[in-house]
């Protein structure tokens, strides 16, 4: 596997004030009883205050890991071999585990995916919301407790300061993710990444949660990330994309341009295989095969044995992510034959 | 994304493998386990063959002979010393073994058996009748077992069968309990449906599609608990509510000897080695055996030695 | 919750009442006490008029009655050895038990979390190794053998520790104590290891962490509380196990407690005390049933609400 270097860095127009997080590089490597496995591989992406860049891929194209890796939560099977990720301008990648907590809260935060088992099933929900202030601001039990009242207010939690005395089980799918969200924004951190937030609700709540997740960026101007598999939600809620594959970002830009113009055939597969584009009559598009394992990655471009336009030169070479138009890349060897579409 | 332990990476010396693999290339893999097998075939084969060797030399009485040392003086008897009534040690260990065993191997079968049977039988019907074997297990088992063992001891005359019957009461709930979680758990698979559909009666869908599934568990749990059921024979002998003289077991050695710490050490401390011996090697055999009858363990079996331990540092939550 | 404690109150009654009716049934079984009480030469008035005395010629039901009653006044009639009130010599030895079994399990306890989650939070380290090596003898060491080995090594080679008996200062207590100390202490870092692996690789330690909470807070805040509730449930098992240890230490130490009592009155088959003895036993696991089904609900609110049938 060789190793691959970070994708140039869309260079910030002069003036403008740097990401509020730019990760670049970014490789995580995992420990399996068969030998190390790269499970996310030169990945690189930016995000500025009060945007939001979503993270797109099928389940098991890394970028979960991409996320635990930037907090600083990776399972022990994996470990980060190489990047960097500037928080506010500040690496994080390399801190030590008492310097991330400090971070962890007030700079830098995550919503997990599974809000039943991301809350501690034998606490009281107001203590767990008001662990941030006593952790981080050192507020005594009381003071503690009201501000997670707020809080919980803050999220639309019906009868907060009643709720505050139940456990996570004594609340709904969508009241926990609430929750978990008020938790991570408790702080009012710069970054905020959401790790597939509306996975394991269904659509009326997911919509609900999102206009949460967009209000409270509104009103903190925090940098969000968003991740998940969901074009959707993308189209909807996100100002740019990066998309990923095999623990490859494969194509970044504006969602609006990426979307509408896709210059990378993976891109352009997921978009297809929606089906409000899908002519009618026609059956629907699908992306032939399946995703490799991360053990038989193939040596040239990640995405040819699944690519209708592999040439030789995928098989060669792998593709870097090279410019496509303004603030935008794909990592494709013939991403130009797309743009004539 | 997640790469099958087992997998490709693997070189296969016997060419391409089908289906898992066999159970003395996963002891072979496991130096240790192998040990441990070892020891417990040479105690089986002592209790069954070492009667025969050794004659009447564990009862034979040389008051001559009282209280020697362990030495090489005087023949193989000689080897681990005498007892006050000059009775070989060496003898009356492998005498013992017998004993020792007569008493495990039965009371560890029969609670095995019936423990079973009835947890699969609760597990597989459910609703009342799982209640009322649940229930049971519980009274028996919030009763101290050398408690029950004392009282129905003091009723009825300590002896072999009486031991094992006792033994055997008292360890019934913990295969009841296995039995029953288990099964409870596949009776709600596709398979025992579709089995139930076809009008299969439930004794024969519970012999040919939950007894192998439960089994391998079960059986591990039976070679830890032969430990216990041997430590708590052991601990009724050396009380003296267990086996009686003329009998003799290694609890008993230990309590004769006790008296003679002093001067004769080797008397108390010996029979002890051997109980010692004979539960390690089972506890290590059912620990053996719990990550190979494991699907999801069982390949750390079949890794190259130095890096058996690394995985179960972090074998836990790959995404 | 008290509808939670009724409930439980109730179920736990009925190992109970089956001990109180075994013991009774016993009573019978070990054959007419007339001949266990009375020399063999006694003549048949003699018999009957003991008999009569102690209400044995009367029908089983009466008797049970009887039996009942007396139970609830604690008189459970006298020794043969003695000609105490079995009652007054099990109630003077159960202190001796309580100190020593009270005084084991909480070594036991503090030992195991702390090594359990030492071993749990670095696996393979120093701390991994000694739980695991601790377990193994746990299950494989004979604590009587364990005690004999104590007294050869310590009392009579090195001469540092008293063989025997209650009296003189704090090490009297160690031998006993270390012996009775492995069977618990072994089971239970292996408890608390595998509850506290769990706990530690659950999402909502990765949570605690992402909110910034340092290790010993992730350590001791929440996963700790979350490994408490199956290393509770092992907790009651063993102390009702220490009960099978406290008669082997008992009787290898002279311990005057329970234990003791018990072998001796077996030997001796002196019964009123034995029925007393197992009695007593009997409502203390009782008692500690309800105890840590108490403890459980106050960990976890879901126990709680959700009673079992």
């Amino acid at each position: 596997m060789t190793p691959t270097t970070a994708p140039p860095a869309r260079q910030p127009e002069p003036g403008a004030p740097p990401p509020a997080l730019r990760v670049e590089g970014l490789t995580v490597d995992l420990t399996t009883p068969t030998g190390e496995l790269r499970a996310v591989d030169g990945v690189g992406f930016s995000v500025h205050k009060g945007r939001t860049l979503a993270l797109l891929g099928e389940s098991g194209c890394g970028k979960s890991m991409t996320a635990q890796a930037v907090v600083g939560l990776l399972d022990p099977v994996a470990r980060v071999t190489g990047g960097t990720a500037h928080v506010n301008g500040t690496e994080v990648l390399g801190l030590s585990r008492s310097q991330r907590a400090r971070l962890a809260g007030p700079v830098l935060s995550i919503v997990f995916q599974d809000a039943l088992t991301a809350m501690n099933p034998v606490r009281t929900v107001g203590a767990q919301l008001a662990e941030p202030f006593r952790i981080h601001r050192g507020l005594s039990r009381r003071a503690a407790r009201e501000r997670a009242v707020e809080l919980m207010d803050g999220v639309g939690i019906p009868e907060p300061r009643a709720r505050a005395r139940s456990y996570p089980h004594q609340f709904s799918g969508g009241m926990r993710q609430r929750l978990l969200i008020a938790m991570a924004v408790a702080l009012e951190p710069d970054v905020l990444i959401a790790d597939e937030p509306t996975t394991a609700l269904d659509v009326t709540v997911q919509a609900q949660v999102m206009e949460l997740l967009a209000d409270l960026q509104a009103r903190q101007g925090m940098a969000l990330v968003l991740i998940t598999h969901d074009l959707a939600v993308v189209a909807e809620h996100a100002d740019e994309v990066a998309v990923m594959y095999a623990g490859h970002v494969v194509e970044t830009g504006p969602v609006t341009e990426v979307f509408t113009h896709p210059r990378h055939p993976y891109t352009r597969g997921l978009l297809d295989s929606v089906p409000e584009r899908a002519a009618k009559g026609r059956p629907l598009h699908a992306v032939p095969g399946s995703p490799p394992e991360l053990g038989s990655i193939p040596t040239g471009c990640v995405f040819q044995s699944r690519c209708p336009l592999a040439a030789d030169v995928c098989a060669a070479e792998r593709p870097r992510p090279r410019p496509t138009g303004p603030s935008r890349a794909a990592a494709c060897h013939r991403s130009e034959e797309l743009a004539s579409d | 994304m997640t790469t099958t332990p087992g997998g490709r990476r693997r070189r296969n010396p016997s060419g391409a493998r089908t289906g898992p693999p066999r159970w003395w290339t996963l002891l072979g893999g496991d130096r240790v386990a192998v040990c441990a097998a070892v020891v417990l075939t040479l105690v089986l084969l002592t209790a069954l063959l070492g009667p025969l060797l050794i004659g009447d030399r564990a009862i034979r009485q040389d008051l001559d002979a009282s209280l020697r040392p362990p030495s090489l003086d005087h023949g193989f008897f000689g080897l681990l010393g005498t007892d006050v009534l000059g009775r070989s040690v060496l003898a009356r260990l492998i005498e013992a073994a017998g004993t020792t065993l007569s008493v495990a191997v039965p009371a560890v079968l029969c609670s095995l058996v019936v423990g079973s049977a009835v947890g699969m039988w609760a597990g597989y019907h459910g609703g009342r009748r799982e209640s009322v074997a649940m229930r049971v297990a519980d009274v028996i088992l919030s009763f101290p077992s050398l408690l029950l063992a004392v009282v129905v001891l003091y009723v009825f005359e300590p002896s072999v069968a009486n031991l094992v019957l006792i033994l055997a009461i008292a360890r019934v709930p913990i295969y009841l309990r296995t039995a029953r979680a288990e099964s409870a758990e596949i009776r709600s698979r596709l398979f025992v449906d579709a089995a139930r559909t076809f009008g299969t009666r439930s004794g024969a869908t519970i012999v040919r599609h939950i007894l192998p599934i439960v089994l391998p568990t079960l059986l591990t749990v039976a070679t830890l608990d032969f430990c216990f059921v041997m430590l708590t024979e052991s601990s009724l002998s050396f009380l003296g509510i267990g086996i009686q003289p003329p009998e003799v077991s290694w609890g008993l050695m230990v309590a004769q000897g006790r008296q003679y710490l002093q001067t004769a050490w080797w008397i108390a401390v010996l029979p002890g080695v051997a109980i010692v011996m004979t539960t390690v090697s089972a506890t290590i055999l059912a620990a053996w055996a719990r990550l190979a009858t494991d699907p999801a363990q069982r390949w750390r079996l079949t890794l190259p030695r130095g890096r058996r331990r690394r995985p179960a540092t972090t074998g836990e939550g790959t995404p | 919750m008290l509808t939670f404690l009724r409930r439980r109150v109730v179920s736990s009654a009925i190992p109970l009442v089956f001990v109180v009716l075994g013991v009774f049934c016993l009573a019978r079984l070990t054959g007419n006490p007339v001949n266990l009480y009375l020399p063999l030469s006694a003549t048949p008035e003699q018999r009957a008029e003991f008999a009569a005395a102690h209400g044995f010629d009367q029908p089983i039901v009466t008797q049970l009655a009887d039996y009942l009653t007396s139970l609830l006044v604690l008189d459970f009639g006298e020794s043969l050895r003695t000609g105490q009130p079995a009652a007054e010599m099990v109630l003077a030895a159960f202190p001796a038990t309580l100190q020593l079994a009270g005084v084991t399990m909480l070594i036991a306890i503090a030992g195991a979390v702390l090594l359990g989650c030492a071993a749990a939070y670095r696996p393979n380290s120093l701390a991994d190794r000694v739980a695991s090596i601790l377990s193994m003898t746990a299950a494989s060491i004979p604590d009587f053998w364990f005690a004999i080995m104590g007294v050869l090594v310590f009392g009579v080679t090195l001469e540092w520790l008293p063989t025997s008996g209650v009296s003189g200062g704090p090490e009297v207590w160690i031998l006993p104590i270390a012996t009775l100390l492995i069977r618990p202490f072994g089971v239970l870092v292996q408890v608390v290891r595998g509850a506290m692996v769990t706990a530690l690789a659950a999402p909502y330690t990765k949570v605690a962490r992402s909110k910034g909470a340092s290790e010993k807070r992730v350590v001791f805040g929440h996963a700790l509380r979350n490994a408490a509730m199956p290393a509770l449930t092992v907790a009651g098992d063993l102390t009702i196990g220490l009960v099978n240890g406290a008669v082997v230490v008992e009787t290898i130490f002279g311990w005057p407690g329970i234990g003791k009592l018990m072998i001796d009155s077996i030997l001796q088959r002196d019964f009123a005390v034995l029925q007393a003895a197992v009695l007593i036993t009997a409502l203390t696991i009782f008692a500690l049933n309800i105890l840590i089904d108490v403890c459980y609900a106050l960990l976890d609110s879901r126990v709680r609400q959700t009673v079992p049938a």
